[in-house]
């Protein structure tokens, strides 16, 4: 038996053998053919390829489109391209490098970081190539170089064009910003087209508009010298400007916004729930888009990175809070969604509710209880102990089908880059990232929007939206219309309708409407405090969301608690009742109760909005 | 055939290289191509020292590579082969499930963490997995056995032309030839399969290729149809080439080359950078070296013990081949082209990496020979 494996084997090494042999010529045949092939171009043909190469003197040399601008919904300029002057030196043309670089040092200020740059070029390019020493020159020192430009040879200053955001951080977390290009960016983009381009979108709107607000490229056709001058320019063909964008936003909105927010931490949302349009989308703490332009320092970006306050974090798209009680009138709806209560049906809340047979005490915010409370009363004045019963007897199943149709714990396709999904709690969830099985005590806090579930502001504004307009809103957006070169005027963006929300019984919405209502108008409500004077009539929902869990018997006491675990301060609503212009999401981190913070907040910016309504509507 | 005896195995360097488990031939003729790599591609980026600099540290990875695959047994590869095909088609139809897209083709895998092109991992697993059915059977072939093989070649190279990436995909077909050939398939048979391939030519033609495939094949034949457009790079790449002459331009002096004329000068044509410097007596000498290793290569798997480390070692130098040849084929313009760089020259990470593995695993066929006392 080994006899004849090994006869075998022998066998199969001879015929291994041959074939290698066989294939060795093959390959030495294809290398002859390779070499005859260079023979014939190098040898043969020598002459005449030596001759295109010596005529081979046009050089494409890319001219960088305009980037289109943006606007706000009232034409007030967001990004702008302002011009940007550039110093140059030409090392072949200059003598003593480093004497002259001393003698510009006195005229104008270089950074060390960009001598450290230029110098490393210095070594990488040819001699008769441009080599930037100083991006961003101010009109003082371009006037004092061209004074004195006589006595330098081989520097010249010519100007391009660079973003600038003139709102600066009121708007730097809608916009973005644009970068210098990086070898990342250059992976996802063609070069081709952004052969003369320094500048690409890096986030927000700058970012997501990139291929309209780019533009095309054009050329020069130059004849240059064997030594690579450019001699003469033969064609040119000229760049596309971008498209210009124009924002659903207001600058006054959110300026306010923005200004409300001061010295706080925490984010707003406010859209026109007829057609999905953001009028508002402030976050603070913020920073200076313009900045990150020309490339922030080192020392700038690190502060920026490590305040503790996170201004680079865009908490209105990306931030995720328990929304605390600003879902109880979703929970309502639910649960005449699956007849669990009517609205007029009563029941007595006391300070707290206990599951069956189990001794953990839920507390109610409200340490004596309501005592007998209707639905209406309940969401007006925020009682606890009715959702939690509620939420006990319909069940997580129930509350996760219905609360997701109102988009919570997913991604609302808004028009930027980023945006993430929070969390809306389910039994699969729970067994696919925790492994364990969903407990009855986490149905009930899930009803008062505590525990697991998260949702950003923008969610919340859109959750709002869906109630203003009874289940029929709009994909939120932030641009309204687009401005092409060589078109007249704006052209309108078509809102894209979301799936509409579906009920049992359309009453249901008035219910919850009028509940609503009375957080602010009635004289129980939690919100009655911003009804003083009020000029129309506003729906909206407080809540308070706790950062911090407190012992089963401990009291919740504002003064002892440290600063950054206080509780967060919510608050949706839409108004006018009636007619819905506007929803919106205020949320305060570490603000406290929703209805001390967030709530006067809500209505500065909708009585802003609707008396600007009114305004432009009386003339 | 009879084994080349090296001087090099006489010196007395050999204790290191038994040592190291590698081949001193083989291994000194990948150091000085990757070093001669190194100093046109200088010259090719316009002295780019950064970009020099990270060629070195992706060169001194493929290295490590090398070593250390050359210390597994060769044994333990072919255990893996089956499994590794099988991950390498797994993630073939992941990526045309849920790759990215780019420049219209889908290639990539996006792991989080590294984003690569599984068909570049399936230069290695093919040959791998063919060598290892053979290996289990008596050699040359059956027609049934055969046929097995083919289908077993032809699944991923399916699935890379539905990405569609046509130019891996004759190169991967290529790795699994090859191990059919080397393993004895009639040549009776040979010159059936070439004339129906003939036949279904037109059908190819017409059916299976995209658009831009069949310019890029129009274009070669025919380079002056598009001078602008597809057919510049072929007449810049020749014009680069044609002018280097006997003696070349000179290290940096191409001007072709500097004055931005040659396109993907440190990538897919980094070659005719390499022309115009250094002329035809330097393309010569790059060609020879290439020979060497291809040939050095075949003579290791023909003095393997077992047919899978002989099957494989041999397809690993006729992949090294044909890379080599359709690079070339394609800057002088004998083929279209169809972007695949030249082996450890071009500027580039996976290719790179993948290779010296690839010899790596030759170093192993060379030196975990059992002692069969013949």
């Amino acid at each position: 038996m080994r006899r004849v494996a090994l006869n075998n084997t022998k066998k199969e090494s001879t015929l291994f053998r041959a074939r290698a042999l066989v294939i060795s010529i093959v390959v030495t045949v294809v290398f002859l053919l390779l070499l005859f092939r260079l023979y014939d171009l190098q040898i043969t043909h020598n002459v005449h390829y030596q001759t295109l190469s010596n005529d081979n003197r046009v050089r494409v040399e890319a001219i960088p489109p305009m980037r289109g601008l943006i606007y706000d919904h009232g034409e007030v300029l967001l990004a702008d391209n302002k011009p940007n002057y550039r110093l140059d030196i030409t090392p072949s043309s200059v003598n003593d490098m480093d004497a002259l670089l001393e003698a510009l040092s006195d005229i104008i200020s270089i950074q060390a970081h960009e001598l450290r740059r230029f110098k490393k070029e210095l070594r990488r390019k040819q001699s008769f190539q441009k080599i930037p020493l100083v991006y961003n020159l101010s009109d003082q020192e371009v006037a004092k170089f061209a004074v004195v430009q006589y006595y330098f040879p081989g520097v010249q200053i010519s100007a391009s064009s660079m973003r600038y955001y003139p709102q600066g951080k009121h708007f730097a977390h809608v916009m973005g910003y644009v970068g210098r290009i990086n070898e990342s960016d250059l992976s996802r983009l063609d070069r081709r087209d952004y052969a003369g381009t320094s500048y690409i979108g890096k986030l927000g709107l700058e970012r997501k508009y990139e291929s309209v607000l780019h533009g095309e490229v054009g050329y020069h056709h130059v004849e240059i010298n064997a030594q690579g001058r450019p001699l003469r320019v033969l064609k040119t063909q000229a760049p596309i400007k971008g498209v210009d964008l124009q924002l659903s936003l207001l600058k006054s909105l959110q300026t306010q916004a923005q200004t409300l927010l001061e010295g706080k931490k925490g984010a707003i949302v406010a859209m026109d729930p007829n057609n999905g349009d953001i009028l508002a989308f402030a976050s603070q703490p913020t920073y200076n888009p313009n900045l990150f332009v020309n490339g922030i320092g080192q020392k700038a970006y690190s502060q920026l990175r490590d305040n503790p306050a996170q201004p680079l974090f865009n908490r209105a798209l990306v931030g995720q809070y328990p929304p605390g009680s600003t879902v109880k009138p979703l929970v309502a709806m639910a649960a005449l969604e699956h007849q669990i209560m009517s609205p007029e049906q009563t029941m007595y809340a006391g300070p707290h509710f206990r599951l069956p047979g189990n001794t953990r005490k839920y507390r109610d915010w409200k340490k004596q209880g309501h005592g007998v409370v209707d639905m209406s009363k309940a969401i007006a004045q925020s009682c606890d102990v009715y959702f939690y019963k509620v939420g006990h007897e319909m069940g997580i199943d129930n509350m996760y089908q219905f609360l997701s149709r109102f988009g919570l714990g997913q991604l609302t396709g808004i028009d930027t880059v980023g945006e993430i999904d929070g969390l809306l709690p389910s039994r699969t969830w729970k067994v696919n990232t925790k492994g364990q099985p969903w407990y009855p005590g986490e149905t009930v806090i899930t009803s008062i929007g505590q525990g697991y579930m998260l949702a950003t502001p923008l969610q919340l504004a859109m959750m709002t939206s869906h109630l203003a307009t009874q289940g029929q809103t709009y994909q939120p957006r932030m641009v309204r219309a687009t401005r092409t070169v060589g078109e007249e005027g704006w052209q309108p963006v078509a809102p894209v309708p979301m799936a509409a929300v579906e009920v049992g019984d359309t009453r249901h919405w008035q219910v919850i409407t009028q509940a609503m209502q009375d957080v602010i108008h009635a004289p129980h409500g939690t919100a009655r405090a911003i009804a003083k004077g009020i000029a129309y009539n506003m729906a909206g929902k407080t809540g308070t969301a706790q950062v911090f869990s407190i012992a089963q018997d401990a009291e919740y006491d504002e003064e002892t608690v440290p600063e950054n675990l206080r509780d967060h301060s919510l608050f949706v609503a839409f108004a006018p009742v009636e007619n819905p212009q506007i929803a919106l999401a205020v949320i305060v981190e570490n603000g406290g109760g929703g209805s001390i913070t967030a709530a006067p907040i809500a209505r500065q910016l909708i009585d802003s909005y609707l008396l600007r309504e009114k305004y432009l509507a009386s003339h | 055939m009879p084994a080349i005896k090296s001087d090099l195995y006489e010196h007395p360097f050999r204790i290191i290289y038994d040592f190291l488990k590698i081949d001193a031939m083989l291994f000194m003729a990948l150091v000085i191509l990757s070093l001669s790599g190194l100093m046109v591609l200088y010259s090719a980026s316009g002295g780019d020292i950064d970009l020099v600099q990270r060629q070195c540290i992706r060169l001194l990875i493929g290295f490590v590579g090398l070593l250390v695959f050359a210390q597994i047994p060769v044994e333990q590869f072919r255990k893996w082969s089956f499994w590794l095909y099988l991950l390498g088609v797994v993630l073939l139809l992941l990526v045309l499930a849920v790759g990215d897209m780019s420049k219209g083709a889908q290639r990539w895998l996006d792991l989080g963490f590294i984003r690569f092109q599984p068909s570049e991992l399936m230069k290695i697993c093919l040959p791998m997995m063919v060598a290892w059915y053979f290996s289990g059977m008596s050699l040359p072939p059956s027609l049934k056995s055969i046929t097995i093989a083919f289908v077993i070649v032809l699944f991923p190279v399916i699935l890379i032309i539905r990405q569609p990436d046509l130019g891996t995909a004759i190169l991967v077909t290529g790795t699994g030839l090859f191990v059919i050939f080397l393993a004895g398939i009639s040549y009776r048979l040979i010159a059936v399969l070439m004339g129906l391939t003939m036949a279904a030519a037109p059908v190819f033609w017409n059916y299976l290729l995209h658009d831009y495939q069949r310019v890029r094949i129009l274009t070669l034949l025919d380079p002056e149809r598009d001078p602008l457009g597809a057919g510049y790079h072929i007449i810049q790449s020749k014009i680069a080439i044609g002018s280097g002459g006997v003696y070349g331009r000179g290290w940096f002096d191409g001007t072709q080359s500097h004055l931005d004329f040659v396109p993907e000068r440190s990538t897919d044509f980094i070659f005719s950078v390499f022309s115009e410097e250094f002329g035809f007596i330097g393309a010569s000498m790059l060609i020879l070296l290439y020979l060497i290793i291809i040939v050095r290569g075949l003579i290791i798997a023909a003095n393997a013990q077992s047919s899978y480390a002989r099957l494989l070692g041999g397809a690993i130098s006729l992949s090294f081949f044909s890379y080599v040849f359709v690079n070339i084929g394609m800057v002088s313009g004998l083929l279209p082209v169809v972007g695949v760089p030249l082996p450890l020259i071009s500027y580039g990470g996976t290719s790179m990496v993948t290779l010296l593995a690839m010899f790596g695993v030759l170093m192993s066929i060379h030196s975990h020979k059992k002692l069969l006392g013949h």
